[in-house]
């Protein structure tokens, strides 16, 4: 299955550049801003754009994406209303959308009716993050009977190398490989123990691996860059998104931030 | 039929390991480590040593005549958990998973509580055992149960507030699998229901199956035969589920679970998961839930801070499911009048939870004929309520 994942990785390499794919709440604070925000992230150099779906009980995110989730169920944010801000964005951006959703929340929807919703919508990827590969099979036929989106699956520091094959396996567009044992929003400090085991994961794959939790400065994703594809960049902005979104400079702040996040991976 | 749950954990349709990816060899070495002390022995005999000379076990069924006599149906016995170490069902759990942390040679344990119970009964562990104990409790929670946060505190544990959500005992499970994600390696999560990822609700049914195992030899030597029914109320379930389990093969044993039906289950403000939820993903399992059309999480409602969650026990969605075990509900206007009639009719003050399940047998008791036996788990005792019901009264004490 190419897709537009796959064929963004594939052109970054050829200009031998990294991905940048930061992650926002969708709806917080409202859907019109997630929309204006995608396009900004966009426009400032965002490879990829992972748009989170709140969920009241997130058990593997920190306090700033759980209370960015509060927000978003506050402001009214359904499935159905983010795929309405996807269906939008298509007509003005074609850059590769990945949802992050808990499972009961796609469960709720039906998992063949999420499936087929999200691929006329142009969702491309989904990760899931209480969703093992142990777990999937029923999720993995609904998105091939419905012809995406893809899912990405995750490693982390406590994978064993028997779990790596197998998340190798079932893994489309890219690895998402959790840079360290906790939630998001954590700090990152050992880079050398995440770049030994990125490099233990591209000995045994050629799919592309990117790196996410506890990377908050370009600095950082500039460092990890130097071995791992692709850098996910969450709690830092969606924290950014919180302090500032009532500035009249908001949108202009975001693509610098961007753009000087995009400049450490070229 | 009593073989669930299947190798992948799951009872049925309901179950499994719905956890994040860090969290999952640690999922596998629990059921390895588990499977390996369940056929030991050696490690059985500790465990039974420690039910007998710790937790005071085996605590006595009786025959409650007063109750019995005012209800005038069927014969009423208790199976009596309140007279457990720190007074509850709760401490047989935790007595097999801290041996069970000793033989993964971890040193801290984490754990949430909802009523306390749990906590307390983690904390009295840990000092036992000599284990590192942080215990996470909403902050509404610690408001309504203080003198167990006092507790757990004089057992040497660190009590930790949590104050996302709706500060009860789900955002309490949720901190925990936060904490459990972040200190894996070190850091055994002793949950305290039969909830959670597989294998925590088989090991835990099997720790707490010692209620029901007993229950059984008891009755059948004091009233010569098996009871008509059991009754039990159902938080997470794993009081209800020690008791019934042993009984699932006696198929004219009759089950009654109890949840919490809060402000009455159409005022929407309960904890009734089998009168108003659907199957559902939340903490690791599948399961019967209680969400909004979106997949969100409904906020529950009980006057019982050990009843108020939104989930329940995997397996006992699976016996919902097959009609095994049926499952009803009472208000906290009646569990508060139960609570009342068996501290005044037996000299017994219930845990509010536990009232629950004696407002379900002073319900049944009377439509039962007087040579039927019904047998129920008083699974707790009321001390740790007394100041809460002296508020609600409005009494200064």
């Amino acid at each position: 299955m190419t897709n537009r994942i796959q064929q963004t990785f594939e052109s970054l390499k050829g200009k031998g550049e990294k991905a940048l794919i930061p992650y926002i709440m969708a709806g917080d604070p409202s859907l019109e801003v997630t929309e204006s925000l995608v396009l900004a992230l966009a426009e400032g150099g965002a490879d990829l754009i992972e748009l989170g779906v709140p969920f009241s009980d997130p058990i593997a995110d920190g306090p700033v994406i759980q209370q960015a989730a509060e927000r978003a169920l506050q402001s009214g944010t359904t499935l159905q209303r983010i795929f309405s801000t996807v269906r939008s964005l298509r007509t003005k951006t074609q850059v590769p959308l990945i949802f992050m959703a808990y499972y009961n929340t796609i469960l709720a929807m039906g998992l063949e009716q999420f499936c087929t919703t999200a691929v006329s919508a142009g969702v491309d990827g989904l990760i899931v993050p209480d969703l093992p590969p142990e777990e999937s099979d029923a999720l993995y036929q609904a998105m091939r009977g419905a012809g995406g989106p893809v899912i990405i699956f995750l490693l982390a520091p406590t994978s064993t190398s028997q779990r790596r094959i197998e998340v190798i396996k079932r893994t489309h567009g890219f690895i998402y490989y959790v840079s360290l044992t906790g939630i998001t929003g954590a700090q990152l400090t050992d880079l050398t123990q995440v770049k030994k085991n990125v490099q233990a994961i591209q000995k045994k794959s050629k799919k592309p691996v990117a790196v996410g939790f506890g990377i908050s400065t370009p600095e950082q994703a500039h460092n990890v860059a130097q071995f791992a594809d692709g850098v996910i960049i969450g709690s830092a902005l969606v924290r950014t998104i919180a302090e500032q979104h009532q500035d009249p400079t908001f949108l202009s702040n975001i693509k610098n931030l961007t753009d000087n996040f995009k400049s450490a991976l070229r | 039929m009593a073989n669930w749950p299947n190798k992948n954990g799951r009872f049925g349709q309901f179950g499994g390991m719905y956890v994040p990816e860090t969290l999952m060899p640690a999922i596998h070495e629990l059921d390895q480590a588990y499977r390996k002390i369940k056929s030991d022995k050696q490690f059985q005999q500790e465990f039974k040593t420690c039910l007998k000379d710790f937790v005071g076990r085996p605590t006595p069924l009786y025959f409650a005549e007063r109750l019995t006599k005012t209800l005038g149906g069927a014969k009423i016995y208790l199976k009596r958990e309140d007279l457990c170490h720190t007074g509850a069902h709760k401490i047989n759990n935790t007595v097999g998973q801290a041996l069970l942390t000793r033989r993964m040679k971890k040193k801290r344990v984490i754990a949430e509580t909802g009523a306390g119970q749990h906590g307390v009964a983690v904390a009295t562990v840990a000092a036992m055992f000599g284990l590192e104990a942080e215990i996470y409790m909403g902050t509404e929670d610690m408001e309504r149960q203080a003198l167990n946060v006092f507790r757990m505190r004089l057992l040497g544990s660190k009590v930790t507030g949590v104050n996302a959500g709706s500060r009860t005992l789900k955002d309490a499970i949720s901190e925990a699998m936060r904490d459990w994600t972040t200190n894996v390696g070190t850091t055994h999560y002793l949950l305290g229901s039969v909830l959670g990822a597989h294998p925590y609700p088989m090991m835990i049914r099997d720790f707490q199956a010692v209620i029901g195992k007993e229950a059984r030899k008891q009755i059948l030597t004091q009233a010569g035969r098996l009871p008509h029914c059991l009754v039990a109320c159902v938080g997470g379930g794993s009081n209800s589920m020690g008791l019934f389990y042993p009984f699932i093969k006696d198929t004219k044993v009759k089950m009654v679970g109890v949840e919490a039906g809060g402000h009455g289950i159409e005022s929407g403000e309960h904890a009734a998961r089998f009168s108003g939820g659907r199957p559902g993903v939340l903490h690791g399992t599948m399961t019967y839930l209680l969400q909004d059309q979106d997949g969100q999480v409904n906020p529950t409602h009980s006057v019982s801070a050990g009843l108020d969650y939104p989930a329940v026990g995997p397996e006992h969605s699976f016996y919902h499911d097959s009609g095994r075990i049926h499952y009803t509900s009472v208000t906290d206007k009646e569990a508060l009048e139960a609570f009342d009639l068996l501290s005044q009719e037996e000299g017994i003050i219930p845990a509010l939870e536990s009232s629950h399940a004696v407002a379900e047998v002073v319900k049944l008791a009377p439509t039962m004929k007087k040579n039927q036996i019904l047998l129920m788990n008083l699974s707790g005792r009321g001390d740790k309520d007394v100041q809460q019901i002296a508020r609600m009264r409005g009494i200064p004490l």
